[in-house]
């Protein structure tokens, strides 16, 4: 056998080695040297007066979504806020790295719209320790220790389903069979909705739920399982439909003119959020009431974040302002509608 | 001894019908088990009257909601025989969903096509669907282009390569309309999903014309046949002249026109276009529908026949969910339950095994 030489056995040239060695320091350099500028950044964001605000969006799946981010970015413009966005494309662990990247920019005050209510804890802590306050938006998380947020703004979707039932009972006389298009099974907004409307029907005997099933939220869905209830015998007897949202709505009123039946005349219909496409539902005579959910929170939230940063107390809780909107004052508000 | 139990083995399950009738016996079996099973337990099942001059009935409204489900089981067969899967339907028939309902939009139009456009909708209406209805199958079938030409030319695993445009074509999407979600009042346009013609849905008569026409191109010419050489062995095939490439190329241009025109009566059947939600998920029902109907996802023999049964079998599961009121988050057990039973029923090794526990008498195993 061959004798090894020595460097045979290293595997590299000695030169080799050595300019690998230097090129290992030049690296050092460059990222010390990055390190370096990252530092400097900071007192120059520190040193413009403006409030610096992280917000992390669920993603732009509706309609709806974009109205809320618009809302939020025009208040931010308007208000000379330094609002750094970032869209989590509805991945939990998009909004966590987003969030991290906040506290690394120190950021004063960060607001986000958790994608889910779980698994937020530690990011959560991270901030705190960094002393940056944080507020919710539009939805909550489930934390075992509520100081990791101050405050939490958003629609309180179970008054939202006693709004829906109440306009159905001070609208509606006789017995009422109402038929129940639900959103996503298990989402929050779903869950509240249907309990909320439950709450009021309760203290009222000629209201009553004989059918509900789930639309997904969505206008394909709703229209395929309304069209299939309204091919069975309770069909004929049930006199309205409550929808946990208005896209579901609009595609039951399409199952019902199709069964040969006029909505919001032989069925009366209310639904929840309070589209712009609702409104010409109503102007249409198609649908009956619409409650608002509304995602114009921007300056509720930035009147919130404001006094965060001032250090000043806030509530715990921050309902957005909401109404109720009916067939007969449709037409004048239509164009009004931002979403 | 192995000589021995190999006479005995596979004996008593042994069909003797053509492979077309062994492909689809299963799936007809399941379905026609489903459909009593609803005339049993859902009032007025079978019932088929005339409200408003179209028919209506549950068995109608399988047809119609099982359409797109169809369109795409064609495509996805002749996609699946060549060996391929085609994983870019669903976010195919969003784009297609997507542009429709833009080119409907006048405020989309006005930013990026110009006053003309608009003009045309408003003037000529029904010309200018027939030019969104062309443009949207054209983007389809460009983007069937796109995975034909990653796996034939560019020899990129099926699997991944329309998996690329299935997470990127979501996002073409979104960008063609800047993540709004348009919706439109155009009864031309609206015919696609919601019109009848003799009181027969629209949508169903088209899913007829594109099987016809799929049946007819691949049984009667030798194209079917050199789909399936393809699928069995490329090299065998090529090397007896078959254009492996072109075939190859073409049956994703096929898959991805079906998934255009399944998009296009989805969306018009709701007469809006949302990029998250159309043909979410049809990529899966596609493929169950194929693999259900007696196509091997292995590639070689194809039955479309048996596809569409499949893809109706699915939707008859869905509906019975509907009829039956059964609460969403469970309604997805049964239905796998269900698929899971006929994808047994398929497997012959299963059925000689289930067969020996029947009839213990008969040796199922190699120890006589």
């Amino acid at each position: 056998m061959k004798t090894v030489s020595r460097r045979d056995r290293a595997g590299i040239p000695l030169s080799l080695a050595f300019s690998r060695a230097t090129a290992l320091l030049a690296l050092l350099v460059v990222s010390i040297g990055l390190v370096a500028c990252d530092g400097s950044a900071e007192p120059n964001d520190g040193s413009s007066a403006s409030l610096v605000v992280g917000f992390s969006q669920i993603g732009a799946e509706s309609d709806w979504r974009r109205a809320n981010t618009q809302s939020i970015r025009d208040e931010a413009a308007k208000r000379g806020i330094d609002l750094r966005f970032s869209d989590a494309q509805q991945k939990k662990e998009n909004q966590i790295k987003a969030i991290r990247s906040f506290i690394a920019q120190g950021v004063d005050v960060i607001a986000f719209s958790p994608v889910v209510e779980t698994g937020f804890e530690q990011v959560l802590e991270e901030a705190k320790r960094a002393g940056i306050p944080v507020v919710l938006s539009d939805r909550a998380v489930e934390v075992s220790d509520d100081s990791l947020y101050v405050s939490f703004i958003g629609s309180d979707f179970e008054e939202e389903g006693r709004r829906a039932a109440q306009w159905l009972v001070d609208n509606t006389e006789g017995e009422v069979r109402v038929a129940e298009l639900q959103g996503t099974p298990g989402s929050a907004p779903a869950l509240d909705r249907a309990a909320g409307f439950r709450a009021v029907i309760e203290n009222h005997d000629r209201v009553e739920i004989v059918w509900s099933q789930s639309g997904n939220f969505t206008r394909t869905e709703g229209k395929q399982a309304f069209q299939a209830f309204l091919k069975s015998p309770d069909a004929d007897s049930v006199t309205a439909l409550y929808a946990h949202n208005d896209d579901m709505a609009i595609g039951a009123i399409q199952a019902i003119k199709e069964a040969g039946k006029d909505p919001g005349e032989d069925i009366k219909i209310v639904s929840i959020d309070a589209v712009k496409q609702a409104f010409q539902a109503m102007i249409d005579g198609d649908l009956n009431c619409t409650v608002e959910c509304n995602p114009l929170i921007g300056p509720q939230l930035f009147d919130i974040i404001e006094k965060v940063a001032a250090g000043e107390s806030v509530p715990k809780r921050v309902k957005v302002e909401e109404g109720v909107f009916t067939a007969s004052e449709a037409a004048e508000l239509i164009d009004s509608r931002q979403y | 001894m192995a000589d021995r139990s190999e006479g005995r083995r596979g004996k008593p399950v042994a069909w003797h019908g053509g492979p077309v009738m062994q492909a689809l016996i299963w799936p007809v079996a399941a379905l026609a088990l489903l459909v009593i099973f609803n005339v049993l337990f859902t009032p007025g099942y079978l019932s088929i009257s005339v409200v408003e001059g179209r028919l209506s009935g549950y068995l109608i409204d399988i047809f119609r909601d099982g359409s797109s489900v169809m369109l795409l089981a064609v495509g996805m067969t002749l996609v699946i025989a060549t060996g391929g899967v085609d994983l870019s339907v669903g976010a195919i028939m969003a784009i297609a969903a997507v542009l429709s309902a833009s080119m409907v939009t006048p405020e989309w139009n006005e930013a990026n096509l110009g006053g003309w456009a608009n003009a045309m909708l408003a003037d000529r209406t029904i010309a200018w669907i027939g030019v969104v209805i062309a443009a949207s199958l054209v983007a389809s079938v460009l983007a069937g282009v796109w995975n034909g030409a990653l796996v034939s030319i560019f020899k990129i695993q099926p699997i991944i390569a329309t998996l690329v445009l299935m997470v990127a074509g979501r996002g073409v999407a979104q960008l063609v309309s800047n993540g709004r979600i348009f919706t439109y009042d155009l009864p031309a346009l609206e015919f696609l999903g919601k019109g009848t013609i003799l009181g027969v849905p629209f949508s169903v008569i088209i899913v007829a014309l594109v099987a016809f026409l799929a049946i007819g191109l691949t049984r009667l010419t030798a194209l079917g046949l050199m789909i399936e050489a393809v699928g069995d062995n490329d090299t065998a095939s090529r090397s007896s002249g078959v254009p492996v490439r072109a075939i190859r190329f073409m049956v994703y241009m096929v898959s991805g026109l079906c998934a255009g025109i399944a998009g296009l009566i989805e969306s018009s059947n709701v007469s809006s276009a949302n990029a998250n939600q159309i043909g979410l998920y049809a990529e899966l029902d596609a493929i169950f529908a194929v693999v259900v109907g007696g196509t091997a996802l292995t590639g070689g023999r194809f039955f479309l026949v048996g596809s569409i049964v499949g893809a109706l079998l699915i939707q008859t599961l869905t509906n019975t969910m509907y009829a039956q009121e059964v609460r969403p988050e469970i309604a997805l057990i049964p239905k796998a339950l269900v698929i899971v039973a006929v994808c047994l029923l398929q497997s012959p090794e299963f059925r000689r095994k289930a067969w020996g526990v029947v009839r213990p008498g008969v040796r199922v195993g190699g120890k006589a």
